[in-house]
C-alpha cells in the first residue's frame, strides 16, 4: 500500500478549523475564488475530465449529472443531500462536524458550476450538533460574502439554506428529498422526469452528496490529472471509508480506493485488527444495502467494480459493519430485514409488503421458530421487489434485496441448521399467541 | 383489522395550542427561502414542536391556514416522518439507536435499562412527564456505538451502567457547540 496524504479530512483535529479563518489560513475558499475566475463550463469540464464519482452511493459521474441540465433555464436548484442514513455510514457527519467550510466552499463551487440560484443542504433531523455547526459555519461565510448576491465581485448570486429533515430514511433517495423539502411526505417520484429537468418546485435541479461536494474544492486547485492520479482507473480520487463494529479502532478513514477490505479491517492505519483476536464472520463493506461478504471474501477491493465480482449491488457509501464469528447470523438477518420493513415508504406494494414479510420471517427463524420453506422463501422474496426487475419506483427495495438475498445465499448451510426443528403444528400456535 | 381514521369527536382541537403571534412571524421568516410557502412546513413543524413538546390538531389547522394549504396537507406530512409527535410526549425525548453496529455491540441492553431506570416501555412517557423513551434508525455515529440521543444530546459508546447517572444528570440534553436558534420555536428564548 502507497503512500497517502489526506485531502478531505486534512483539517481534522486542526485548532478552531470550523471557524472562517482558521479555514483560510489552511487554503481554505482559494478553490472556489479560482472558480468564480473560470466559467461555468471550464468548471463542469474540469470536474468531468476528473471523472469525480458521485459518493452517496450510486457512482454516477458529477459534472456528467450537471451536463443534463437544460441548456436554456432561468432557475436551477442545488440540493445538497446530507440525509446520511444508511446504517453504518458517518463519513458526512465527519466532513460537516470537522471541517464546515470544506463543505460550503464546495457548494459555492458546484452552484456556480450549475448557475444554481438557490442551493438547500438537507441535513437529516437526527444531526442536531452538526446542524448547528454548519449554520454557524454558513453565517460566517455569508457574512464573509462566500454567499449571498454579487459573491467575491464575480457577479453571482447564489443563497444557502439548511433545511432540517424530520426522520425518514427514504428522504436520502434524491427525489425523496425533494418531495420533503417542498413539505410533503418523502415520496421518491417516478423517472423520468429526471430532477435535472424537473426536480425541487418543478425546475431544473442537481442532487449532490456531502463527500462528492467536499472534493471540489481540491479539484479546482490541483487539477483534473491530480484527481485521475489517486487510486486505480474509474475510481480515482480520495475517498472516505467508515468501519464499526467487532474492530480495534472504528472510525472513518481517508484513503485511495486501492485498498481491499482486508486492509480496512486489519491494517493499523484503519481498523487496526479485530477486538480481543476474534475471527472475522461476515462484513457488510459497502452500507447494509449493498450485501454481505463472507470471511474468505475480504480480498475485495473497496473501488466502484470490484463488488460486483462478489455479487454486492456497488461500493455504496464504502462503510463497512465488521460481524464476529460468535455472532447469531440471525440477528443479523433480523435487525437488517426489521431496517428496511420500518423505513420503506409504503409508495410500491411489493416493497412495503415484501421488507414487512422478510422480517416477519426473519422474526421467527431468530426466534427458533423458523418452518424448514422459510429460507427458501427469504430466498425467493427479494427477486421479485426491487427497481431492478422494473418494480419499484426507487432503489430501496434493490438495498433491502441485496442485504437479505446475499445473506441468505451465503449463510444459508446455518441459517438452515435453526429452521424445521419444530413442528409445524407447534409454530402456528406459537406464533398466534406471539402475535 | 379496520381503518383507523382520526376521531376528531373525542379529541377537539381546541384541547391543543394554536400558534402564537411571534411563532407565526418566525414561520413567516422562513418564507422568502422557498418560492412556494408549502416547502416552510417542515421547518414551521419543528418550530410548533419545539414550542409546544408535539403537534396538536388546532396547530395543524392554523399552520395550514398560515401556509394557503389544507389541514389534510399537514398531517399527511406530519403523519410520515418519525420526529413528529402528534401527542404530549415528555420533556426530555431519549432516542437508542438499533440499527445493526449498535445492536451489535449491545444496544438492547441499553434499551433495558432504560426502560428499568425510567420505568416505562418504549413509546411510553414516564408518570411524571420528565421522559419519553423511543428507539432510532442508525444515527451515524457507528464508530461510537451504542448511541442514544437526548433530545438533541448525542450519548456516544454507552454502557449499559452509565445510562442511570446520564439520566439523572440535569444537564444530559446540553450540547458542546454554540446553538443557532434558527428552528427554535419563539418561546424558547423567553424562559
Amino acid at each position: 500500500m502507497n503512500e497517502y496524504e489526506p485531502i478531505l479530512l486534512r483539517n481534522v483535529g486542526k485548532p478552531n478549523v470550523r471557524q472562517l479563518d482558521a479555514y483560510r489560513a489552511t487554503g481554505g475558499y482559494e478553490g472556489a475564488v479560482r472558480a468564480l475566475a473560470h466559467t461555468p463550463d471550464e468548471v463542469i469540464d474540469v470536474v468531468k475530465r476528473a471523472n469525480l464519482r458521485g459518493r452517496g452511493g450510486a457512482g454516477f459521474p458529477a459534472g456528467v449529472k450537471w451536463s443534463f441540465l437544460p441548456k436554456e433555464r432561468d432557475i436551477t436548484y442545488l440540493c445538497v443531500n446530507a440525509d446520511e442514513s444508511e446504517p453504518p455510514t458517518f463519513s458526512n457527519r465527519v466532513l460537516m462536524e470537522e471541517d464546515p467550510h470544506q463543505l460550503l466552499e464546495g457548494i459555492l463551487i458546484a452552484g456556480y458550476a450549475t448557475q444554481a440560484t438557490v442551493a438547500y443542504l438537507y441535513m437529516r433531523a437526527e444531526f442536531a450538533e452538526q446542524f448547528h455547526i454548519m449554520q454557524k459555519a454558513l453565517d460566517e461565510a455569508y457574512h464573509a460574502g462566500y454567499f449571498g448576491k454579487n459573491i467575491l465581485n464575480s457577479g453571482y448570486d447564489l443563497e444557502c439554506y439548511i433545511h432540517r429533515g424530520a426522520g425518514a430514511y427514504v428522504c436520502g433517495e434524491e427525489t425523496g428529498l425533494i418531495e420533503s423539502l417542498e413539505g410533503k411526505r418523502g415520496w421518491p417520484r417516478i423517472k423520468p422526469p429526471f430532477p435535472a429537468i424537473q426536480g425541487a418546485f418543478g425546475k431544473p435541479t442537481v442532487v449532490n452528496n456531502v463527500e462528492t461536494l467536499a472534493n471540489l474544492p481540491h479539484i479546482i486547485q490541483r487539477g483534473a490529472d491530480w484527481f485521475m492520479g489517486i487510486g486505480p482507473e474509474g475510481s480515482s480520487g480520495p475517498k472516505l471509508f467508515c468501519i464499526s463494529g467487532a474492530v480495534n479502532k472504528p472510525g472513518c478513514y481517508e484513503w485511495s480506493m486501492d485498498i481491499t477490505v482486508r486492509d480496512l479491517i486489519e491494517d493499523d492505519r484503519f481498523g487496526g485488527g479485530m477486538r480481543d483476536g476474534l475471527k472475522v464472520k461476515a462484513v457488510m463493506p459497502g452500507g447494509i444495502s449493498m450485501g454481505i461478504l463472507t470471511a474468505d471474501e475480504l480480498d475485495m477491493k473497496m473501488d466502484f467494480s470490484d463488488p460486483a465480482n462478489y455479487g454486492l449491488l456497488g461500493l455504496g457509501t464504502s462503510s463497512a459493519i465488521v460481524i464476529d464469528e460468535h455472532t447469531d447470523i440471525r440477528k443479523v438477518l433480523r435487525n437488517v430485514a426489521r431496517f428496511y420493513a420500518h423505513e420503506s415508504c409504503g409508495q410500491c406494494t411489493q416493497c412495503r409488503e415484501g421488507t414487512s414479510w422478510m422480517y416477519k420471517i426473519a422474526n421467527r427463524v431468530e426466534r427458533g421458530l423458523g418452518r424448514a420453506e422459510d429460507i427458501e422463501l427469504l430466498g425467493q422474496i427479494p427477486s421479485k421487489m426491487g427497481m431492478m426487475p422494473g418494480l419499484s419506483i426507487c432503489g430501496l427495495s434493490d438495498g433491502a434485496t441485496f442485504a437479505i438475498r446475499t445473506i441468505v445465499e451465503k449463510f444459508r448451510s446455518e441459517l438452515e441448521g435453526y429452521v424445521g426443528s419444530v413442528d409445524d403444528e407447534v409454530v402456528r400456535i406459537a406464533l398466534e399467541i406471539a402475535n | 383489522m379496520a381503518w383507523k381514521t382520526v376521531d376528531r369527536v373525542s379529541q377537539p382541537a381546541s384541547d391543543s395550542p394554536g400558534l402564537s403571534e411571534p411563532l407565526k412571524d418566525k414561520i413567516r421568516g422562513f418564507f422568502d427561502r422557498y418560492p412556494t410557502k408549502r416547502a416552510a412546513l417542515i421547518p414551521a413543524l419543528h418550530m410548533i414542536q419545539d414550542d409546544h413538546g408535539y403537534i396538536g390538531w388546532r396547530a395543524m389547522d392554523e399552520v395550514a391556514e398560515l401556509l394557503e394549504i389544507t389541514a389534510s396537507d399537514v398531517f399527511d406530512t406530519v403523519s410520515f416522518y418519525s420526529h413528529f409527535w402528534t401527542h404530549p410526549r415528555g420533556k426530555k425525548v431519549v432516542m437508542v439507536c438499533r440499527s445493526i453496529s449498535c445492536d451489535l455491540l449491545g444496544a438492547d441492553d441499553v434499551l433495558s435499562e432504560c426502560k428499568r431506570v425510567m420505568g416505562i416501555d418504549e413509546h411510553e412517557t414516564s408518570a411524571d412527564g420528565s421522559y419519553s423513551l423511543m428507539t432510532e434508525e442508525c444515527l451515524a455515529t457507528c464508530d461510537h456505538g451504542p448511541c442514544m440521543v437526548v433530545n438533541e444530546k448525542l450519548h456516544k459508546c454507552v454502557s449499559p451502567s452509565q445510562v442511570e447517572k446520564i439520566l439523572n444528570d440535569a444537564d444530559n440534553d446540553v450540547l458542546d457547540v454554540p446553538r443557532s436558534d434558527l428552528y427554535d420555536g419563539a418561546e424558547r428564548n423567553q424562559g
